[in-house]
């Protein structure tokens, strides 16, 4: 026999239901806690979601904050955040802060002037300055913006409840929403705990992270069909856990190929992408566990139809349909 | 059976080597970009110099030559989201009806008595009669300057809403010439703002409408953001007008039709001002920047037939008067007509540089915009930064490109590495797609592309595994391969449909770079389907067809 890497063994005979209690409530205790914490937390929204003006400074002298701060307190622009950006691809003279400014009371547009003053206080400060990016964002449209995003998610999870829907049962769709409200309230409430910068990529990341839970999830799904019509008198429970045991070793190849690649973009792409990989990256960690331990306990407690038509049957094609296989 | 027709074996590799054929142009994207511009220019000017002789015949022609267009924030340049203030043109209307309705009106002293403007909100003008009997005579003369609408919704309404109450008329546009106003006013302002641009010479901007009144810009390349939005962001509305008085009160009592107006150059000072100008910039035909007879830097302009007329006229009439030269509500020079100038040019001189007269040129020429524009988001990315970003992308993504084949090899050993060729045909025909339909590359496209290498090999997975199972029922390896693929068919759609109608979401919600990501993650979806299903599969059975294994080890 030639070597081959196995993730999982070959026959696993797991019972995922075993504590099924503890998993699902830790899962439920989780996402309540993520609800917690962001109503308590709050969400570090950037720019996008709340207008203001990012400045990415670059310098060949090391950056100190305390300095920088001090330079922009006369010019009375309120909330200032500065911080130090570290990674592991700069050169040794490199030395990047981020400067965020929030929208300035009353101006609806973008002020450049105060974009202006600001170049111009951290010049004297440290003249080996300089501005590689700048964005600003109105308050009109930070505002549309929001809006955009709460409709994106929500629009995401309707269209796929509506396809599951369709392709399964309305338990299946039921089991498939719950496990992907679970992944993003888990996300967020990360986001929230640890004060992540949240902006428009992290409304795609969320909407990623949707993707790939519901494919991991549809996956086992499919495969719990399959067999529900293979076993017809077997349990749903037992029937669940011969589907996910089939299944185990492509969901975690799956998420292992994705998590190597992602990992890679995580520790070398680069510090203007790493809040959004982060979130891609917890965000397959959380949906793998959850197409296991979630979606399919509410499709178990939901109960599901037994008697699927002949029609659906041929649809299959499959030789050993009806078939008492190993 | 076990087997692929022979067409669709044709129809498979020929996929492929198009899908890398439109790809290839980007390993070599420096000559071919060269040679791109080349021919534009060329075709553009007409002329050929031997240095774009040399760019163009840097990559031969019959190649392909399309490319990835890199997003802003990898290639660098300035994103500008502005407004336009379309309301702004509704006041210029009612100001500009008021002198011919004044002229119409008083033309019928006799019935309706003494005709006055009053103060009334923006957009409207409202006006008062002596006799409030002849109302209705009023508003029949108001209604002949009323032109008829013609709208999508209905026909029969008319340009100008008259409302009549006791002796007052107010006046407005009807909201079916606004919503006609509105359009014409944005199709002017991008028209303006490309022009502009183009004056520069940036190459490739992106200038378009997005919404009801806004426009977007984006233009790669640019170093100063700031030059960029001075440039088009400056409404340039140039206008010559009667001068009645000047003083230090910016609050200086006025009648109505007049305006206090600063003076550019001289703080403190204010000029009272005829608000209906004598001409307007409109009327220019040239500017060029140019230096007056101090040696100070000016800008030379000339008018058309129609303006030159005027000009003559009015100055004629005013020898020894002050005229205000006011661009964007600020008088750059107020000076007094020694004589008439009928020669339809003339020299526009305040405090300046040279750079200040080259852009007033360039504005003057390009035309006024015709409202004000104001800017609700600016992004701009420095082209090192973007470099930075390529980079760190390129070594991320062969990495994770790398570690995935290594994975992949190591759990399937010979499929894995059919695997492994398909996903670097997936990678390339992704690249030969994106360039075939002229996609932009963002920085979350490439963290797309990257996640699409994770994710690719998962219909192979599927695939693998499900042929794995099937060679424990011991029915040949053939009838395993074939079950394996048949099996795993559900799945693999169901999965990847759901993953593309979150991308649709994004693409329609998201903007910029996310909807970079969204074209780079269904591209993905689609190749690698198409790499997993078919690219290997031909791989697998041509394999089999040679070796014709008694047994198969996945």
């Amino acid at each position: 026999m030639a070597f081959r890497l196995k993730l999982v063994p070959q026959d696993t005979r797991i019972d995922f239901f075993r504590w099924q209690f503890v998993t699902f409530g830790i899962s439920s205790a989780m996402a309540i806690l993520s609800v917690v914490v962001l109503v308590i937390y709050g969400l570090n929204f950037g720019i996008d979601f709340r207008g203001g003006t990012t400045i990415r400074t670059e310098s060949t002298q090391p950056v100190d904050v305390g300095v920088y701060r001090q330079a922009l307190s006369p010019l009375g622009l309120g909330e200032v955040a500065i911080t130090q950006v570290y990674d592991p691809g700069f050169r040794a003279d490199q030395h990047v802060a981020q400067v965020r400014i929030s929208a300035q009371e009353g101006a609806e547009s973008v002020t450049p002037e105060t974009v202006a003053a600001v170049e111009a206080a951290l010049k004297t400060v440290d003249p080996a300055v300089s501005f590689p990016s700048v964005e600003s964002v109105g308050p009109k449209v930070s505002g549309e913006l929001i809006q955009t995003a709460i409709y994106a998610v929500l629009a995401s999870l309707i269209a796929i409840s509506i396809y599951i829907w369709l392709r399964f049962e309305w338990q299946f769709a039921a089991g498939a929403i719950v496990s992907l409200l679970h992944d993003v309230l888990i996300t967020m409430g990360v986001f929230a705990l640890f004060q992540i910068r949240f902006d428009l990529t992290t409304i795609a990341a969320l909407l990623t992270i949707v993707g790939y839970s519901i494919n991991d999830t549809v996956v086992v799904f499919d495969r719990l069909r399959e067999n529900l019509m293979k076993f017809k008198k077997r349990a749903l429970r037992e029937v669940m856990n011969l589907s996910v045991n089939e299944t185990l070793s492509r969901t975690v190849m799956t998420s292992g190929t994705t998590l190597v690649a992602l990992i890679a973009l995580l520790v070398l792409g680069g510090d203007v992408i790493r809040g959004f990989v982060f979130a891609i990256t917890f965000g397959i960690v959380i949906g793998t566990y959850s197409s296991i331990y979630v979606a399919k306990n509410v499709v178990l407690w939901l109960g599901v139809k037994r008697d699927w038509s002949k029609k659906d049957r041929s649809d299959d094609g499959s030789p050993f349909s009806g078939a008492e296989a190993p | 059976m076990l087997q692929i027709d022979r067409w669709k074996r044709i129809l498979i590799i020929g996929i492929c080597l198009l899908g890398l054929a439109y790809a290839m142009p980007n390993l070599f994207y420096k000559r071919v970009e060269a040679h791109n511009d080349a021919v534009a220019a060329i075709e553009k000017t007409g002329v050929t110099t031997p240095e774009l002789v040399e760019a163009r015949d840097g990559w031969p022609g019959w190649l392909p030559n399309g490319l990835v267009n890199l997003g802003l924030d990898l290639r660098g340049g300035a994103h500008l989201l502005g407004e336009v203030q379309v309301d702004q043109v509704y006041k210029a209307r009612m100001d500009s009806l008021w002198p011919e309705l004044r002229r119409a009106l008083a033309d019928e002293r006799a019935t309706i008595g003494a005709v006055r403007r009053v103060a009334s909100p923006e957009g409207t003008l409202k006006i008062e009669i002596g006799t409030p009997e002849q109302l209705a005579r009023a508003v029949e003369i108001v209604r002949g300057f009323s032109e008829p609408v013609t709208t999508l919704t209905g026909a029969g309404q008319t340009s100008l809403a008259i409302d009549a109450q006791g002796k007052a008329l107010t006046i407005s546009l009807s909201d079916a010439e606004k919503s006609l106003t509105d359009d014409r006013t944005i199709q002017q302002s991008l028209e303006i703002i490309r022009r502009r641009v183009d004056e520069v010479g940036t190459r490739e901007p992106t200038i378009m409408r997005q919404g009801e009144d806004r426009i977007l810009i984006q233009v790669p390349g640019i170093g100063s953001a700031a030059e960029l939005k001075a440039l088009i962001g400056t409404t340039a509305k140039l206008t010559f007008n009667a001068v009645i008085g000047t003083g230090s009160d910016p609050d200086a009592r006025v009648g109505i039709g007049e305006i206090v107006l600063p003076a550019s150059d001289r703080e403190g000072v204010f000029y009272t001002i005829d608000e209906t100008p004598v001409v307007t910039g409109e009327e220019l035909t040239d500017a060029m920047p140019s230096t007056d007879q101090n040696g100070m830097p000016s800008v030379d302009f000339r008018f058309n037939p129609t303006g030159a007329r005027k000009f003559g006229a009015y100055t004629s009439a005013n020898v020894g008067q002050p005229f205000a030269i006011v661009l964007d509500n600020q008088v750059i020079s107020a000076p007094v007509i020694r004589q008439a100038i009928t020669t339809g040019s003339g020299q526009i001189s305040g405090s300046m540089d040279y750079e200040e007269a080259t852009r007033l040129a360039v504005l003057l020429r390009a035309g006024a915009l015709p409202a004000e524009l104001t800017f609700l988001e600016e992004r701009t990315v420095g082209p090192e930064l973007g470099q930075d970003s390529i980079d760190a992308g390129q070594i991320a993504a062969t990495v994770g490109f790398v570690a995935v084949i290594v994975l992949m090899v190591l759990s399937y050993g010979l499929l894995g590495v059919f695997a492994a060729v398909a996903l670097a045909v997936n990678m390339g025909m992704i690249f030969g797609v994106l360039s075939m339909i002229g996609a932009t590359l963002t920085l979350p496209g490439i963290a797309g592309i990257v996640l699409t290498i994770g994710m690719a090999v998962d219909a192979n997975v599927l695939v693998f595994e499900r042929i794995r199972e099937e060679l424990r029922t011991a029915r040949g390896p053939a009838r395993a391969i074939e079950l394996g693929y048949e099996k795993a068919m559900s799945a693999i759609i169901d999965a990847n449909i759901t993953t593309l109608i979150i991308a649709a979401i994004l693409f329609v919600l998201g903007s910029g770079p996310v909807k970079g990501f969204a074209v780079t993650l269904t591209i993905g979806i689609v190749t690698s389907v198409f790499t997993a299903l078919y690219v290997t599969r031909l791989m697998t059975i041509t394999w089999f067809e040679r070796a014709r294994p008694r047994q198969i080890e996945v």
